[in-house]
């Protein structure tokens, strides 16, 4: 596999100039990724309006298949219901890991065309922890409120 | 091998080389070229370049071979048997501690004790030892150059003995000042414990000169010799240090063994850390009296096959010769910090005053992970990460480094190859 085929110009674009890299002034939800492995660090921050995805951002420090994927996760999450916003994850996680055919409603299929870049991790057993550090931390933002952070590891 | 290898404080930018130096027959009378024959992995794996010697070595066909046929002709448990193969698989066994006294150049082969790894050597000496000998207070200084191995255990007994752990920062070139060093030993300090060299960095330290103004407080010395035993010659009389330990996978050996060399009389004042079979000279349910060292602290079967494993790795590196192997370290080192020196952008993190082994890079606003990523595109394959340093990594205020080690087989090809994948990695990520 050619380097350029996991570092796709997308991926490169997004961990050179990350979207929504900040922290929410009021989010309703947050949580902190870590991977112990690289001491990657990750803060995804929500505000949550019922049962919507009103705004989403996240700030930290990765290598730029970890930042390139959370910053295209508050792309495709931005305006979602948490329904969608599960069905993403788990699609998500079943394309990067390989482990099973990827399901998902065909009203998200186009969200998913947007995340197909991080596929090329696949290759890369020790690098799919990169591209799903945010996600985790997504997950866990929704069990948690703002007023008591947690913090997953991907391991 | 008339090379009399001598340090030479590595400048960052050593003199050039005269000519290519692919094209010049070593001065020392080790070709990699020909060593790497004796590694089948690069027969299986061709184009390797092979650059992460410092997390494990590779293999050469005599110690795979040697294990094999241990087991094929040889096998049996040690020390339990009366019939003759039991006594055979014992004489090896034996035999291989008798190869690593020689390695170490120890007094006796009762100083040899032989454990998992370094990290095991190391916390036998901190159960062992340290839980026995040091009180409230006693203080145990390391560098901040450590392996975690080397920090873990003397925290995780702190609580148990209330001793303090004091740490000798690195200095601005990457290397320990040995008036910072100095300044904090005292009567309190009961062990210093520190690296040979620095596995995230490359630096060497003097460790020598430590034992000598260890001893001259009264404390004993710890050395971590898992990088320097591959590396260089290394003679635990001479360097008048109390314990050293070092892990076979590094020399070249099998995983799973290693050494622990402490003198024999501070092996005779330790207690046991393990209890079980072979460690003991009387059970009754009362009362158990223990055997004398080594074999007081290698209680049950011990790993027979990785000793003799080790052995044969001794063997081979000694019939390599040491001094060639450090004299081809040092010229490879020097290669490779004047060629990596030269890339722009790319910064070698500072090793001190000495560097051998290893060439740990820091290429502002791309990640090591992402760069070991694409190196390993182009087939090298390196460290990426903090290397077991964190503290260090908080230091040099980096979150990891790429890390490039040196090994017997590898040449200035190897070096060049990592160059080429370095520079196309910065393009990619520019
Ligand atoms: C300097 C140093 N000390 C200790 C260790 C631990 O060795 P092992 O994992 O073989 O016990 C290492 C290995 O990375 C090392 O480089």
């Amino acid at each position: 596999m050619d380097a350029r085929e996991l570092y796709q110009d997308i991926i490169l674009d997004h961990g050179r100039h990350p979207r929504n890299f900040r922290a929410l002034v009021h989010p309703t939800n947050l949580a902190h990724g870590h991977n112990p492995l690289c001491g990657d660090r990750v803060t995804v921050y929500l505000e949550l309006d019922g049962d919507r995805i009103k705004d989403v951002s996240f700030d930290g420090r990765g290598c730029a298949i970890s930042t390139a994927s959370a910053s295209l996760m508050t792309e495709v999450l931005k305006g979602k219901t948490l329904a969608e916003a599960d069905a993403l994850f788990k699609g998500f996680h079943a394309e990067v890991t390989g482990k099973a055919a990827p399901v998902v409603p065909t009203a998200l299929a186009e969200d998913m065309e947007r995340l197909a870049p991080l596929e090329g991790v696949r290759a890369y057993p020790t690098r799919v922890k990169c591209a799903t550090l945010a996600w985790h931390a997504f997950e866990a933002a929704l069990k948690n409120r703002a007023d008591g952070a947690a913090t997953v590891k991907t391991e | 091998m008339t090379h009399a290898p001598k340090l030479n404080p590595l400048p960052n930018n050593p003199p050039p080389f005269a000519g290519d130096a692919r094209i010049q027959r070593p001065r020392h009378g080790l070709d990699p070229t020909r060593v790497k024959r004796d590694f089948p992995i690069f027969e299986r794996n061709p184009g390797l370049v092979f650059l992460d010697s410092a997390a494990s070595a590779q293999k050469p066909a005599a110690v795979i071979d040697r294990v094999t046929e241990f087991y094929r002709s040889d096998y049996a448990n040690v020390h339990r048997g009366v019939y003759r193969l039991s006594a055979r698989s014992s004489d090896l066994y034996e035999g291989a501690r008798e190869t690593a006294r020689k390695f170490l150049n120890a007094a006796s082969s009762d100083e040899i004790v032989f454990v998992r790894g370094a990290t095991e050597g190391i916390n036998l000496v901190a159960y062992s030892w340290g839980m026995t000998f040091l009180k409230p207070g006693d203080e145990v200084l390391i560098t901040e150059l450590e392996h975690h191995a080397n920090i873990v255990p003397w925290q995780l007994i702190r609580e148990r003995t209330g001793l303090k752990l004091v740490v000798t920062p690195i200095d601005a070139s990457g290397g320990i000042d040995m008036a910072e060093f100095e300044a904090r030993l005292s009567r309190r300090t009961r062990l210093v414990a520190v690296t040979q060299l620095a596995n995230a960095t490359g630096a060497m330290l003097p460790v020598e000169a430590m034992a000598r103004l260890a001893h001259r407080h009264g404390a004993k010395i710890l050395v971590d010799g898992c990088q320097a035993a591959p590396r260089l010659p290394v003679d635990v009389r001479a360097l008048d240090c109390d314990f050293y330990v070092f892990s076979g996978h590094k020399t070249y050996g099998p995983t799973g063994i290693g050494v622990l060399y402490a003198k024999r009389e501070i092996l005779e004042a330790m207690p046991p850390w393990q209890g079980g079979g072979d460690m003991i000279e009387q059970v009754t349910f009362e009362k158990t009296t223990f055997q004398h060292p080594p074999h007081r602290f290698e209680a049950g079967t011990p790993d027979i096959s990785g000793a003799i494993g080790l052995a044969a790795a001794l063997d081979y590196i000694e019939a390599l010769g040491r001094d060639a192997i450090f004299a081809h370290e040092e010229e490879l080192t020097g290669y490779g910090v004047d060629k990596l020196s030269r890339l722009p952008g790319i910064r070698l993190v500072p090793a001190g005053q000495r560097r051998l082994g290893i060439l740990s890079v820091d290429v502002p606003g791309v990640h090591p992970h992402d760069l070991a990523t694409v190196l390993d595109q182009h087939h090298v394959a390196v460290r990426a990460g903090h290397h077991c340093a964190q503290p260090l990594m908080d230091k040099l205020g980096l979150a990891g480094t790429t890390r490039a080690s040196l090994g017997i087989y590898n040449d200035e090809r190897d070096i060049d190859a990592l160059a080429a994948a370095l520079t196309a990695a910065q393009k990619l990520f520019a």
